[in-house]
């Protein structure tokens, strides 16, 4: 196989991969016995801070919900935790019926016709909206709100860099530059800083324009908030982990998405319906596949290989616990104790809130001193504290160098050292005012 | 089996003049036969234009997704909304009521490059 390959040997076919990196001599230990093993990994995880350990005040993306307890005695069923995805589907009657309702609880949530089962998660699923929207519009623009996460923008870029789409950056509050090209307007709601975008008129906006609008909702703020379909969104995603999944640092989350019947055919991912048998007996059926293993293939509109089933599972469980009533009130909550919080931090010395607006959980504030250096201090009273904005954009900017063409990263605002701060219904009054009393220290 | 008033593709398409400029376009029986149940029909938007032997659209039955090729170069002027709802159609009647959309053609002359229903027959008959 070398001499047909024309290499002298299997060396050679490394060679493109430097020195140093081929066979790194690696710092290891000794062997260990089992029992050691154990003791050396608690010793590790014992440095480990966990969430429940202490007050947090970090979101951004990943949000600190209570979890009841029915979402993982259910979950954790060996019925739904052993089944991996079904693809002698109609055998499976239990797992298309949860993924049947998962749907109709997402559809209802967003106020959109049609929600699928499954992306990998907020992110992915957003990316997946923008490249719909383009097949269905068959433009190639791309107009990106720079209220949008960074993060999520990055999906984005990594998504369309080899489609040829063109990707803009755009200013929601002014004038949109969108046109006759564009293919989708994008949007996150409530917004990176955690304010509410006016729905109405972006969406006008887009659609004078022939353009769709995508957006990215928080499904626990449409607790208290109009849903993006109120407002005739055309596709809507989202992270589904606020729903009954814990924060982790990689995931697994599960992705969100929803769209109009009308685009139902250029959506990713699958479909599961409810229909009857031949004796009238109501039954579950993947009623739409667009993946490529089915008989799409080459024509799929998306190559999303498997899906979050059984977090699909924690959301339904997770949204049927709490209801109607119970979701708007933890919304409530989150939402009054963030501005109970934000009230008092604007009152602080040296502190300030800089977007005028309505905001749901999540808030910007300036410091008197970087938001990192002030979270180093919180840490050692056991306070998790907010996101430092500045360092969460220089990474981004420092990693999108290479990858974005034809549109520049959104410039971090002009805040003067900005902590994003997050405060859920998991934040009792006392650890906010702890919290306040911590960050009047810096202002004096 | 296939009617003399219309001509024929390799691709499996009919194209037939209503009048000077309008033609009707849609698959053969032979091709819907090749599919089995036609599931979903994917069309140019009206006002848009297809190009001889470009791809169009998309048929996907319930064991296969394929290309539709335009038969004739033209503007679409009408698409066969019913296929919407009732994709059935092409199967049933895929020479008249599962026609697939109206065209103001462009080149008449490109008909000239397609087959006679007797050659079709012909065609067909060596594929099978």
């Amino acid at each position: 196989m070398l001499a047909t390959l024309g290499v002298a040997s299997i060396d050679e076919l490394f060679q493109d991969i430097p020195d140093e990196f081929r066979n790194p001599t690696l710092a290891l230990p000794q062997p260990m016995s089992e029992l050691e093993v154990q003791k050396e990994l608690a010793g590790l995880s014992s440095r480990n801070r966990a969430l429940g350990s202490g007050p947090s005040f970090l979101g951004a993306g990943s949000y600190n919900h209570f979890i009841p307890a029915i979402v993982k005695a259910l979950m954790t069923r060996g019925e739904f935790l052993t089944a991996y995805t079904p693809y002698q589907a109609e055998a499976s009657q239990g797992t298309l019926q949860v993924i049947y309702e998962f749907q109709t609880l997402i559809s209802n949530l967003y106020g959109m016709e049609v929600a699928n089962a499954g992306m990998y998660d907020g992110a992915t699923s957003l990316a997946e909206g923008v490249l719909m929207a383009c097949r269905v519009t068959r433009r190639s623009r791309v107009a990106i709100a720079d209220t949008l996460c960074p993060y999520y923008r990055q999906v984005i870029v990594a998504y369309c860099q080899a489609q040829g789409l063109e990707l803009h950056s755009i200013s929601p509050g002014q004038a949109l530059s969108l046109d006759q090209e564009t293919a989708c307007l994008v949007v996150q709601y409530p917004n990176f800083y955690g304010y509410i975008e006016d729905l109405a008129a972006l969406t006008k906006a887009a659609h004078a324009q022939g353009a769709l609008i995508v957006v990215s909702a928080d499904p626990m703020a449409m607790g208290m908030f109009q849903p993006p379909g109120h407002y005739g969104a055309d596709i809507v995603t989202g992270e589904g982990q606020p729903l009954g999944i814990p924060p982790s640092y990689g995931g697994p989350y599960v992705g969100l998405f929803s769209t109009k019947q009308e685009y139902i055919r250029q959506m990713p991912s699958r479909l599961s319906g409810r229909t009857v048998d031949s004796q009238g007996r109501t039954g579950y059926v993947l009623t739409l596949q667009t993946r490529e293993q089915h008989i799409r293939r080459e024509r799929a509109t998306s190559n999303i290989c498997t899906n979050e089933a059984l977090y699909a599972l924690a959301s339904a469980i997770y949204l049927a616990a709490l209801g109607k009533q119970g979701l708007r009130r933890v919304t409530e909550l989150c939402y009054q104790k963030a501005h109970y919080a934000a009230a008092l931090i604007a009152q602080l010395p040296g502190y300030s809130l800089p977007i005028q607006g309505t905001f749901f959980q999540e808030f910007v504030v300036q410091c008197p001193v970087s938001p990192s250096s002030i979270n180093t201090r919180l840490l050692e009273q056991n306070i998790l504290g907010g996101l430092d904005l500045n360092e969460a954009f220089s990474n981004v900017h420092h990693s999108e160098g290479r990858t974005t063409r034809g549109s520049s990263p959104p410039p971090p605002e002009a805040f003067h050292n900005p902590m994003l701060l997050c405060v859920t219904e998991m934040n009792s009054r006392q650890e906010i005012d702890v919290l306040i009393e911590a960050l009047s220290e810096f202002g004096r | 089996m296939s009617p003399d008033d219309r001509k024929y593709s390799n691709e499996h398409e009919w194209v037939k003049m209503e009048d000077t400029t309008q033609a009707l376009a849609g698959i053969t029986v032979y091709a819907q036969n090749q599919l089995g149940d036609i599931v979903y029909v994917d069309l140019p938007k009206t006002g848009a234009t297809i190009r001889f032997m470009e791809k169009m659209g998309e048929v996907e039955s319930v064991k296969a997704v394929s290309d539709l090729f335009s038969p004739i170069t033209g503007e679409v002027t009408e698409v066969n909304d019913r296929l919407l709802d009732h994709p059935e159609l092409v199967n049933e009647d895929p020479l008249g009521e599962g026609w697939l959309v109206r065209v103001t053609v462009a080149d008449a002359a490109e008909l000239d490059q397609l087959m006679s229903a007797e050659e079709y027959e012909a065609f067909i008959s060596g594929l099978s």
